[in-house]
């Protein structure tokens, strides 16, 4: 049993999560994570065989940082616009250092500039929060993928 | 059946937009190309090592199953059950001893053949087929089936030629190079794009947009139109290799190029460069190679990111586009921790690939109603005579793409250059 608080800001941390990258607010998303963060999509196929190929891997802050350098100036990809709904939230585990593993389940759709929508993905984080000053953060966020036949293409994170 | 097309031009520099979306079209291309004699991409023999192992697939839109027999021999067939068409396998991969459909529980025989009918003579003397019915006509419909450097082809054609004769030096060269040792599948990704298969086709073809369209192999030198590359096809032109040689330009060279405002090498940086870094695994110090099969595949080195794809056609709208990708049995961790890095470079999300879908998709969309007389212009390279190239912009190997689709599909012009 973790304390209401905590509970609370690893609610909030959540949802300031969805509400970064549906505002296209790319570059505060990148400051949920703290430094020595992992971040990585990985299709549910892989997942069950044990496979390690992701649909985005970045080791450490800076290659996510990389991403989103590289997504403002040097890629093109669909006009759209995204809206994660994050929900099931189970505070699962006290890390030794501190901090906790939790997982959620998300779907997320998109919408094209002409107004049209569709559910673009589903799946579950399977995440690690810690204390980073008074905030807390990610340190771990691996986004699995359920329907891991990617439509049209995958630019923006999940 | 016959289709009747006006070519503006018989080097197919100009292509009808409405071969990409009329119904009959694809109906035929399901005949004469997908499931006529030509060698499909099925699957790698590393993803089926063991007796029983199978895997499903499509070849154009045919639903196939490919397994490994007891004595180690492959075999491919449609995954429709004799009875009634159900899908005979249901799942993507496992290992069985026998393939039994779920809804009359037939069963098959890892050769195909059928073994098994449930009350085939009835229960008590009542039911069941008469005295005449003969399992032996009933079996799973076979492809022949070749196997190359380890990687597992499928025909439905007796008339295809050997599989060696229809890679063609060019693409057996590659194949060899790249499957130069025993593979580790390290994992699938797979898109849904919507969009005509045969504009993915041209786009592997097209070297022209490699380095305009992917603005993160300019940025960061990856793969420029200054290297030093080319094209190069088998003799029929229906195969391609697209090559590059890292390091073969140099920023200043690019610039010339591409003018100031286009690139921007000097502005951006990335903090990990651990992404772009070439480790040189080939005799030859190529960055960049990837081959593109007629009709449904694709293999590729960029870097060290090593992978097939594999097109399955979905209609006239739409394709899957399925990524394998693999390392060697004897790479060490901190070489598979660098495929797996360098793997952020393609797939659905890649940095270097991630535009190839959506130009395909609003090229498919803004094309669809034209009439008969607008077509697309492929003209970079050159026009007329199909041959190879050493230079990186151009597009002529969609016209050859085009030369080898209309010989089978029997629409060639007049005077077709082939």
């Amino acid at each position: 049993m973790i304390a209401a608080e905590l509970r609370f800001a690893i609610d909030d941390l959540f949802a300031d999560y969805g509400a970064c990258l549906d505002n296209d607010r790319l570059e505060d998303w990148l400051e949920l994570f703290s430094e020595d963060c992992v971040y990585k999509i990985v299709p549910r196929e892989n997942a069950e065989l044990g496979l390690p190929v992701t649909l985005m891997l970045c080791e450490n802050k800076n290659m996510l940082r990389d991403r989103i350098v590289s997504l403002r100036q040097a890629n093109e990809y669909s006009v759209h616009t995204d809206k994660h709904l994050i929900t099931n939230v189970r505070v699962k585990d006290t890390t030794d250092d501190g901090g906790y593993s939790v997982e959620a389940n998300y779907t997320m759709y998109q919408a094209d500039n002409e107004g049209s929508g569709s559910l673009y993905s589903f799946g579950t984080y399977i995440d690690e929060v810690v204390h980073d000053g008074d905030a807390v953060k990610f340190r771990r966020k691996i986004v699995i993928v359920d329907n891991w036949s990617i439509p049209h293409m995958l630019s923006t994170p999940i | 059946m016959s289709l009747n097309v006006e070519w503006q031009r018989s080097d197919y520099s100009r292509v009808p937009y409405w071969l990409y979306h009329d119904p009959d079209v694809y109906a035929r291309e399901q005949e004469l190309i997908f499931r006529g004699p030509t060698w499909s991409y099925l699957c790698l023999e590393a993803e089926m090592p063991e007796p029983g192992d199978f895997r499903t697939t499509w070849v154009g839109d045919t639903p196939v199953l490919v397994n490994r027999d007891r004595d180690g021999t492959i075999h491919a067939m449609v995954n429709r059950c004799a009875h009634r068409g159900a899908a005979v396998c249901r799942h993507a991969h496992g290992n069985t001893k026998v393939h039994t459909c779920i809804y009359h529980r037939w069963s098959y025989d890892l050769s195909g053949e059928l073994i098994g009918i449930p009350f085939q003579r009835g229960i008590g003397g009542q039911g069941g087929m008469d005295d005449d019915f003969d399992k032996t006509e009933h079996s799973l419909r076979r492809l022949r089936v070749a196997c190359y450097k380890g990687i597992v082809f499928g025909t439905f054609s007796a008339a295809t030629e050997p599989i060696e004769d229809y890679l063609g030096p060019m693409m057996c060269g590659h194949i060899s190079r790249l499957m130069c040792k025993p593979l580790r599948v390290l994992g699938y990704q797979r898109q849904s794009i919507h969009g005509n298969w045969k504009l993915y086709l041209e786009n592997l073809r097209d070297t022209y947009h490699a380095s305009l369209l992917h603005e993160f192999l300019v940025t960061f030198g990856l793969d420029r139109a200054t290297q030093k590359g080319g094209v190069e096809m088998d003799a029929r032109h229906r195969h391609n290799l697209t090559y590059a040689h890292a390091g073969s330009d140099s920023d200043a060279d690019a610039k010339a190029a591409y003018g100031d405002h286009q690139l921007n090498s000097d502005k951006l940086t990335l903090r990990d460069p651990r992404l772009l870094e070439f480790r040189q695994e080939y005799e030859d110090d190529r960055n960049l190679a990837i081959s593109t099969m007629f009709p449904n595949a694709s293999f590729q080195q960029l870097n060290n990111s090593l992978a097939t794809r594999q097109v399955q056609s979905k209609g006239i709208d739409a394709f899957d586009l399925v990524w394998t990708y693999f390392g060697y049995a004897d790479d060490d961790a901190d070489m598979t921790d660098h495929r797996l890095r360098q793997l952020n470079l393609f797939g659905p999300g890649g940095l270097v690939s991630m535009e190839d879908a959506e130009a395909i998709e609003i090229a498919h969309r803004a094309s669809r109603h034209e009439g008969p007389d607008a077509a697309a212009v492929i003209e970079v390279g050159g026009k007329g005579e199909i041959s190879d190239r050493a230079y990186r912009v151009n597009d002529v190997p969609i016209r050859g793409f085009w030369s080898y689709y209309a010989e089978l599909m029997d629409i060639e012009p007049e005077g077709a250059v082939r």
